[in-house]
């Protein structure tokens, strides 16, 4: 077992953390208090590629792999919770389905102005009524002649309204399986602009707040037949396929908010002076750092681990990485959460003023505990393996 | 276009700088980066590269894990890379170093040679200029801005408080300022095929028509005695005068006493 990184890694992620810190760290205030998409920002990922990390060079992409794109989202979340958000939303949860599911023309169409950067995606899952139950879905596609007809709605959609493609699943249709009459769910593609396709209302969120989260609405939205992804009746796979995946994302997220968290917070210590010195020099803070120090190696080896399967399943087309997934989700998330709240503490009265970056990462961090799959799910997965 | 740019390994200073107990730079507890100046050169190349599909080198001589800034520049967007690594080439000032670079640059076809203008190590500003001489071409320092037309490029050089405007048929050597651009970043993918890529790796036997009594440090004038860090000014005087009438009768005051006005 080797845990040291390739220098193809290394250098990777000395990019991202220069990129960081120079193009995201400055604007991750002010696109938190005006709750403000960095379009800005979007274009400059683009421009180098970071919208396409682990899409094959044919497809537009950069010919990476699944950790060089976990360790970008974990660069970008170190500063800016929403950033690393976008690119997880668009590379896992729009692209990767595409990739995975779509056909020639699909990918063609498709992935490869999307790994470019050209075009942003998102992806549409939960409704009003469909958070973890996801055979709650109330939204229908039913196809007349050439085109399927789509009547619905879906909420808290990440990248909504600035996003460009949107990968949708409906209803189309009843099966039976294990004697019971269940919903036939199908995926399709979804281009911004199609008529009857339009934009609700745009969340107002405790965390990740320059990250655009909106309500999707379908009213007679007529696509052509060809954008259905993957077989007819296959949405269900797809979309916990695609959510294995955008765990990963999450997770790099989670990881990185900690991290950039514990970093802040290590700075703010050896600065901050009470009764005469440093509070870094009082042995409550220093077991406190090296707590959550430890927490956060422990997420990110998950992470990287989880990165790693995922990377083997690219490879083999065979490799399950579902559970790993999981548990870093589940346990990066956690981390994020505790670790930003202790940091927070450890900042006193300052850590609860916006001024301070840590007040926005322990806000930004909640979110990772509850969006693609909370920790309750992610325990469902995680025992459901060990079960069965 | 063929365009070669040289470029160094040096220790980043943003950290400080941290010396051995001898004196020398311990480029160990450093981190190495591509020097400022050289990355500028570099990205000027890139835009070559962009506008005129110009063909860029990097060049650079040092020890074998110079290869990092050139899988850098490579990763960037240059084209072909070179590094010139000897034991015999250890220890080099300013002309041994330039007369090796020089002897590397005769084994390669140019249009343009771009070096930067000094690195934050030794902080000269010879070595372009050096490499210019030796290879008989003429050379613009300090460019700030740079022009390609046809045959000749025009070349905007910085002074303290003036431009000039100067213009010099190719082939010829530019020297850059770190003003000169932003230099692009990486791309993930140009990173994974920089590592990949072949170095293409010279020593002492691979250069041409220099002498070995010019390289390396028994080929080098300079002898170094001593490395400081810049020396902190003083914490100097305040005053907290109540108009600006006071204000301006103690600039003036000051500036007579020290015999400036």
């Amino acid at each position: 077992m080797d845990f040291s990184l390739s220098k193809e890694h290394e250098m990777a992620r000395q990019l991202f953390k220069d990129f960081a810190e120079t193009e995201v760290k400055p604007l991750a205030q002010e696109i938190d208090q005006e709750h403000r998409f960095p379009r800005e920002t979007v274009e400059k990922l683009a421009k180098y590629g970071f919208l396409g990390i682990p899409v094959p060079k044919e497809l537009g992409g950069q010919g990476c792999d699944v950790l060089t794109y976990a360790m970008c989202v974990e660069e970008m979340s170190k500063v800016c919770g929403t950033t690393g958000v976008i690119v997880s939303a668009h590379t896992s949860l729009c692209v990767d389905p595409i990739m995975t599911f779509g056909t020639d023309e699909q990918k063609q169409k498709y992935v490869v102005p999307l790994a470019k950067g050209e075009k942003l995606g998102a992806f549409g899952l939960t409704e009003p009524g469909a958070g973890t139950d996801a055979q709650g879905q109330q939204t229908k596609a039913v196809l007349d002649g050439d085109e399927w007809v789509l009547n619905g709605s879906k909420c808290f959609i990440t990248n909504g309204k600035e996003a460009d493609v949107y990968v949708i699943f409906a209803v189309t249709g009843k099966v039976e399986k294990r004697g019971k009459m269940m919903k036939e769910i199908s995926a399709f593609i979804v281009e911004k602009g199609t008529p009857g396709f339009t934009f609700g209302t745009k969340e107002n969120k405790m965390g990740i707040c320059g990250s655009a989260t909106y309500e999707l609405i379908f009213t007679d939205c007529r696509i052509p037949k060809d954008n259905l992804l993957g077989k007819q009746g296959k949405g269900f796979n797809i979309a916990m396929h695609t959510l294995d995946g955008g765990r990963i994302g999450i997770a790099a997220q989670a990881l990185g908010l900690a991290a950039g968290a514990l970093e802040t917070t290590i700075q703010y210590v050896n600065e901050r002076k009470q009764f005469g010195r440093a509070i870094g020099a009082f042995q409550n803070t220093q077991f406190q750092l090296a707590d959550m120090a430890t927490k956060v190696e422990a997420a990110r080896l998950l992470v990287y681990k989880a990165a790693r399967a995922k990377d083997q399943y690219q490879k083999d087309g065979k490799s399950a990485y579902g559970v790993e997934a999981a548990m870093a989700k589940l346990y990066a998330a956690e981390v994020a959460m505790e670790v930003t709240t202790k940091c927070v503490q450890l900042h006193g009265g300052y850590g609860y003023i916006k001024e301070y970056d840590v007040e926005r990462m322990m806000r930004d961090a909640k979110i990772t505990e509850i969006y693609e799959g909370t920790s309750e799910v992610q325990r469902m997965v995680i025992s459901a393996a060990l079960l069965k | 276009m063929k365009v070669v740019v040289c470029i160094k390994q040096v220790p980043d200073t943003k950290g400080g700088v941290k010396f051995n107990p001898d004196g020398t730079l311990d480029r160990g507890a450093m981190l190495a980066i591509m020097n400022p100046d050289d990355k500028a050169g570099l990205e000027a190349a890139l835009r070559l590269k962009d506008q005129y599909g110009a063909h860029v080198t990097v060049l650079t001589m040092g020890l074998p894990k110079a290869a990092d800034v050139l899988r850098e520049a490579l990763a960037m967007g240059a084209d072909d890379a070179v590094l010139v690594t000897d034991r015999v080439l250890g220890g080099a000032d300013t002309w041994a170093t330039s007369t090796t670079l020089a002897g590397a640059l005769r084994n390669m076809e140019y249009d343009l040679i771009i070096t930067g203008r000094q690195a934050i190590d030794g902080d000269t500003a010879q070595v372009g200029p050096q490499i210019a001489e030796h290879l008989g071409i003429p050379v613009i320092s300090y460019a700030q801005e740079i022009k390609l037309d046809g045959n000749k490029v025009t070349v905007k050089r910085q002074y303290d408080d003036r431009y000039h405007m100067v213009e010099a048929k190719l082939p010829c050597l530019i020297t850059a300022l770190s003003e000169l651009n932003d230099p692009r970043y990486m791309t993930p993918g140009g990173i994974f095929d920089a590592c990949q890529a072949e170095i293409t790796t010279w020593g002492r036997a691979d250069l041409k028509d220099v002498e070995d009594g010019n390289l390396g440090l028994n080929g080098s004038p300079t002898k170094i005695a001593k490395a400081s860090d810049k020396v902190r000014k003083g914490a100097g005087e305040k005053f907290v005068p109540e108009s600006p009438e006071e204000a301006v009768g103690i600039i003036i005051g000051k500036l007579k006493e020290k015999h400036v006005i």
